[in-house]
């Protein structure tokens, strides 16, 4: 095939993409979390979810956790490319080690009644959701998991009138006595 | 009255900007004032040990610390306003982001109290210029200040060296507070770029490079970054190894242009020695050099059958754009020299003599050759007539962006480092003249010369009045086709020869130009009476705009089509309409 007349190679590469979890150290300062997603959007990589906190006040220090997917390429330079910011301490591809353990909290609101209402209260029951507000026409369910059983969890309201979701984003750790 | 009025460290936030600069051995800045720089051009009026040279555009200022930052090795000190003086910096920081130039940028900004509130000449400095610099800092406790501004000036300078900015807003300009000289803890602890090169990666280095039938070494910009140590070890390397060397247009200079294993520049206006040495090697060394898409033409193309080695401090330049065999993480001057040591020791020089026969067969092609004139002046002539004037001199070579550049990329032949500037990763038009400046103030008795485009030097003109003032004798070496030359190149080859908007109408009289602003103007429009003018120029002690009118539609060869590889290059002879037609299949009707 021809290329269109252009100053650059425009051919794009089309190897198949991943999905990965990075857990980022970093500085907190004011602007850290937009230097991080800036790069994101700058770069042109995707975010899945973002999760970030404080988790060591007394050394300013925050943790990021970002699911991004693309070519093994891309995910390599992402990480350089958050690496060499300079409130970054250290980035962990929590995928690459294969042993972390993926978490998210999510808050789902449900409307409705009679045989409805039974099944979702069923339901949550066996996804050990708990529910954390009632009224006589609806629940909020708190669950915890990984990403698919949240989303299984979600797809099952749908038909038993789902309102809205709350969702917190994949938190990670890894396993066994080593931190990070 | 406290015992603190007694303490000498005790001073405003403006006088600890120009005590900072002072501690890092700073003695020239570039700037222009404004309502939220006021406190720090005060405190400059009353010192005499920081010199300022005052810009007519904040842009100017950028690119001129850029020019003294790649001329000297040292960091480049701009200073500018808030919101405009801000906004204007933005072109500068990030050439000097591309080009891995150190810049500290220091910015005014509106009284902390009322930032947010849309208040005059206010923006989001940090915000905007978040993604051009390497790092940059908003500062709103004077007793941050010496902590940040030493922290700047470290970040700018180390590892990768790249533009930095601090935002200083004028509450804290005026306040007073606590300075302390530059110490280490002032550093972010998660900041450590890695200066030293894995052992066992520079041992598979080695042993690749002494067993190589076919290698070259392409050396970059970190080169020169890195300081003249990387540059003796880097010649001292092709001295030992035998091998021949190109670089890409940042790195020109690290090896001289007259070396015998000198192929010359690489990459999209590159030799076709280069280019071919590149494709057809089994082993490339690469030394602070990023396989920029300038250099590689087709990715999936390119080198193919090569081992490749890569050099560099910054870990995110591995496999960015090429897969490597052996990445090297470090400063080259660090790893080129435990390469040698190991090289010395263990390896004895490649037998690597067919290979330059080879590379004989493609030199004899002859790719950077033009028919010259007697009636009208050749571009690649004015630039090979300035090359031997100059020759031997003390001379510094800026250019702008097109054409011209890589005209004298590919015809000025540099023999040193840090005598080359030139905007390559940004391509700033209006870089040359104002980088000019900032070289000639950190050398005020060395020949400077900006080699530039009618069109991209009236980018940054006004900068002429700059050039007055401060008595800098700025040569302007203007090759003046009245085109912009590559955009009409590329309208030639790709787009059907329709010259949409390249065409220099209106074009100012330099000569009289230069004598509005008090500079002299030269015109040459005969090659018979080129050598003559040079001479004239080069003599003349004040900034000087020259007027060189070239062939108004000589183009840019050789060259690689976009989309092809190294070795389907566009040699001059063969620029015919047939063949180039060909060369850019895909583009329409052509020239």
């Amino acid at each position: 095939m021809n290329q269109p007349a252009s100053a650059y190679f425009i051919e794009e590469r089309h190897d198949p993409n991943e999905t990965h979890t990075l857990a980022v150290l970093v500085q907190n300062e004011p602007g850290v979390l937009a230097r991080v997603i800036g790069l994101f959007s700058g770069r042109g990589y995707n975010i899945e979810s973002l999760t970030v906190s404080e988790t060591e006040a007394q050394k300013h220090l925050s943790r990021i956790t970002i699911v991004t997917t693309g070519t093994p390429m891309v995910i390599e330079q992402i990480k350089h490319q958050l690496d060499r910011m300079i409130p970054v301490y250290q980035v962990v591809d929590m995928t690459l080690s294969k042993r972390s353990i993926e978490r998210e909290l999510a808050m789902v609101k449900v409307r409705g009644q009679g045989e409805h209402r039974v099944e979702a209260l069923r339901l949550a029951d066996a996804f050990r959701a708990r529910v954390i507000d009632a009224t006589t026409e609806s629940f909020v369910f708190e669950i915890t998991g990984n990403t698919d059983k949240i989303n299984q969890f979600i797809d099952l309201m749908r038909p038993l009138g789902l309102v809205e979701v709350s969702r917190t984003g994949v938190a990670a750790i890894g396993r066994g006595p080593e931190g990070m | 009255m406290s015992d603190k009025s007694h303490d000498p460290n005790q001073m405003t936030g403006a006088a600890m900007i120009v005590r900072a600069l002072i501690d890092h051995g700073v003695t020239d800045i570039f700037g222009y004032p404004g309502g939220a720089v006021l406190p720090i051009y005060d405190e400059i009026f009353q010192q005499s040990e920081v010199q300022h040279i005052l810009v007519r555009h904040e842009q100017g200022a950028g690119h001129a610390a850029e020019g003294y930052a790649r001329s000297t090795g040292k960091p480049g000190v701009a200073l500018v306003t808030s919101g405009p003086g801000a906004t204007n910096m933005v072109t500068p920081l990030t050439d000097a982001l591309m080009d891995s130039i150190p810049l500290v940028c220091i910015s005014g900004q509106v009284p902390t109290h009322l930032i947010g509130n849309d208040a005059f000449q206010e923006c989001d400095t940090v915000g905007i210029t978040r993604p051009c610099t390497k790092h940059n800092w908003l500062v709103r406790d004077v007793n941050d200040l010496a902590k940040v501004l030493h922290e700047a000036f470290y970040v700018a300078t180390t590892g990768r060296p790249g533009p930095v900015l601090v935002d200083v807003p004028k509450d804290v300009q005026f306040a007073t507070g606590t300075y302390h000289p530059p110490r280490k803890s002032d550093v972010h602890r998660s900041y450590a770029p890695r200066v030293k090169g894995d052992a066992t990666q520079i041992r598979k280095a080695v042993s690749l490079l002494a067993n190589a039938k076919r290698p070259v070494i392409y050396s970059g910009g970190g080169v020169i970054n890195s300081g003249p140590e990387a540059t003796k070890l880097l010649r001292e390397l092709v001295e030992v190894t035998g091998f021949p060397i190109t670089s890409t247009l940042m790195g020109l200079g690290a090896y001289p242009a007259s070396g015998k294993n000198w192929l010359g520049m690489l990459g999209m206006h590159g030799t076709y020695e280069a280019n071919m040495t590149m494709h057809d090697c089994d082993v490339m060394l690469c030394v602070g050099a990023r396989f920029d898409d300038r250099i590689t033409g087709r990715v999936d193309a390119f080198s193919p059958n090569s081992k490749k080695i890569h050099i560099d401090i910054d870990p995110s330049s591995i496999n960015k754009n090429i897969r490597v065999d052996v990445p090297i993480i470090g400063d080259c001057a660090n790893i080129l020299g435990d390469i040698l040591q190991v090289f010395k020791a263990e390896a004895k020089k490649p037998d690597i003599k067919s290979w330059w026969q080879q590379i004989a067969q493609w030199r004899a092609r002859n790719s950077l050759y033009y028919k010259k004139s007697n009636d009208i002046i050749l571009p690649q002539h004015a630039i090979q007539s300035l090359f031997e004037a100059t020759r031997g001199r003390d001379t510094y070579i800026t250019t702008e962006v097109g054409q011209h550049q890589m005209w004298a990329a590919q015809f000025y032949g540099f023999e040193e480092p840090h005598r080359w500037m030139t905007s390559g990763g940004l391509g700033t038009m209006g870089y040359g003249l104002p980088a000019a400046i900032g070289v000639q103030v950190a050398h005020p008795d060395s020949l400077v010369i900006d080699i530039a485009g009618d069109a991209s030097v009236q980018m940054t003109m006004q900068e002429m009045s700059t050039a007055v003032q401060y008595e800098l004798p700025i040569k302007i070496f203007i090759l003046n086709n009245q085109y912009m030359g590559m955009v009409r190149q590329w309208q030639q080859l790709l787009h059907g020869n329709r010259l949409s908007h390249s065409y220099s109408e209106a074009l100012p009289d330099f000569v009289k130009l230069a004598e509005a602003y008090g500079g002299v103007g030269l015109q040459v429009t005969k090659p018979a009476d080129l050598e003559g003018a040079i001479k004239e120029m080069i003599s003349v002690k004040r900034p000087v705009l020259f007027d060189c009118r070239v062939a108004a539609l000589e183009n840019c060869f050789p060259m690689i089509p976009s989309g092809k590889a190294h070795n389907e290059m566009l040699l001059p002879e063969q620029a015919n309409d047939e063949a180039t037609a060909k060369a850019f299949a895909g583009g329409k009707a052509l020239v």
